[in-house]
C-alpha cells in the first residue's frame, strides 16, 4: 500500500504539479518573517508583567496576557496556518468558527457551573451553621 | 470513474434501461486531504478544550500542596516558548524550501525543526522530572494531575510530531518532493503549527496565570 501510496504516478493524479491547492496559497518568507516576529512581541510582554510584576491587581494581569493570547492566536492563524475566510471554498473558516463557539461554550459552561457548584454546594462552615436562623 | 450512467438488463422484459444516478459530473475536490486534515485538528482542540476546562474547574485545588507561583520556573518556560517558536518559522522556511523546489533545503529545515521539537519535549521531560522527584506529581493534588495532563497531551502531541518529522524526512529524502510528500508535508505544517497556537494558551492560561497570586 505505501509502494503504491508515494508511487509518482499516482501521486500526479491528486492533481497536477502546480494545481494544487496549497499552492495557491500565498506563501512569503515576509509573511513568516513578520509572523514570528509578531508572535516574539506577543509573547516576551506577557512575561515581562508577570515576571517583573508590573500590575499591582493580579486581575489586570490576567485579563492583559489573556488580551495578548487571543491577538497571539490570530496572528498565527493568519501568518503560520494561512487562514483565510476564503481557503478551502470557506469551510475552513466555518469549521474554525463552529469550533470557536464550542470551545468558548466548554471553558466558560464549566468554569461558571463549577463556579457555582463550589459556592452553593459547599457544606456550611462552622461559623454560618451558629448564624443559621 | 465518472460514468454517470449505467445499463441494467431487466430480466423478464430482456430490455436495457439507462439509469441515470445524480452525479454532475464534476470532480470532487482532488486536495481534501488539506480540508480534512484541518477538520481533525478542529476536532483535537475540542480535546485540549475540555483539558483546558478540567484544569480551569481544578487548578486552584491545591490540597494543601504546592501552587503553580511555588512550582513554576518561567525563565524555563521561556525557554520551552521560544524553542517552539523558532520551530514554527523553521517549519515555515521549510515550506517555502518546498515551494521552491529544493530538496537540500527542505530537509535541513525540517531538521532545524525537529532539533528544535527535541529541545521543547527535553525541557519539559525535565520539568516533569524534577516536579515528581520533588513529590510533586500528579497524584499530589487535583491541581497536579489537570496541569499533567493538559501539559502532557501537549508534550505528547509535539513528540508525536516529530515522529511524522522523521518518517516524512526519510520520504522526501528517498523519494524526493512528489505531490504526495508536499501534500504531507503541507499538513505537518498544519498540525506544527496548532501545537504553537495551544501551547500559547499553555503558556498563559497555565503557567503566567499560575503564577500570579
Amino acid at each position: 500500500m505505501s509502494a503504491l501510496d508515494i508511487d509518482p504516478a499516482r501521486a500526479a493524479g491528486h492533481g497536477t504539479e502546480d494545481a494544487l491547492d496549497h499552492d495557491t496559497l500565498h506563501i512569503t518568507v515576509g509573511g513568516y518573517v513578520t509572523g514570528f516576529s509578531l508572535s516574539v512581541i506577543l509573547t516576551a510582554i506577557p512575561f515581562w508583567l508577570v515576571m517583573a510584576k508590573v500590575f499591582a491587581n493580579p486581575t489586570v494581569t490576567t485579563f492583559v496576557i489573556l488580551g495578548f493570547a487571543i491577538v497571539q492566536i490570530y496572528v498565527h492563524m493568519v501568518f503560520f496556518l494561512h487562514m483565510t475566510s476564503k481557503a478551502e471554498g470557506g469551510w475552513n473558516w466555518m469549521s474554525l468558527i463552529f469550533t470557536v463557539v464550542l470551545v468558548v461554550i466548554t471553558l466558560s459552561g464549566s468554569v461558571w457551573v463549577m463556579y457555582n457548584l463550589k459556592t452553593n454546594m459547599m457544606l456550611p462552615s462552622p461559623e454560618q451553621m451558629r448564624n443559621m436562623p | 470513474m465518472s460514468n454517470s450512467t449505467a445499463t441494467v438488463a431487466l430480466g423478464a422484459a430482456g430490455e436495457a434501461q439507462a439509469l441515470r444516478f445524480y452525479d454532475s459530473g464534476e470532480h470532487h475536490p482532488e486536495n481534501g486531504t488539506l480540508l480534512g486534515f484541518w477538520l481533525y485538528l478542529m476536532s483535537d482542540s475540542l480535546v485540549f478544550a475540555s483539558l483546558f476546562a478540567t484544569y480551569g474547574v481544578l487548578g486552584r485545588n491545591y490540597a494543601g500542596g504546592p501552587s503553580g507561583a511555588d512550582l513554576f520556573s518561567l525563565p524555563l518556560v521561556a525557554v520551552n516558548t521560544s524553542l517552539l517558536l523558532l520551530s514554527s518559522i523553521t517549519y515555515g522556511f521549510a515550506v517555502i524550501a518546498m515551494r521552491r523546489k529544493r530538496q537540500g533545503a527542505t530537509l535541513v529545515w525540517l531538521a532545524a525543526t525537529g532539533l528544535l521539537g527535541c529541545g521543547f519535549v527535553g525541557v519539559e521531560l525535565h520539568e516533569f522530572a524534577n516536579l515528581i522527584h520533588e513529590g510533586n506529581g500528579p497524584q499530589r493534588s487535583a491541581f497536579l494531575s489537570s496541569f499533567f495532563t493538559l501539559v502532557g497531551t501537549h508534550g505528547l502531541h509535539v513528540t508525536f510530531g516529530i515522529v511524522w518529522l522523521l518518517t516524512l524526512m526519510a520520504q522526501i529524502a528517498r523519494h524526493g518532493l512528489i505531490a504526495a510528500n508536499r501534500r504531507r508535508l503541507m499538513c505537518l505544517s498544519m498540525f506544527w503549527h496548532f501545537l504553537d497556537v495551544i501551547w500559547i494558551g499553555v503558556f498563559t492560561f497555565v503557567y503566567l496565570m499560575g503564577a500570579l497570586p
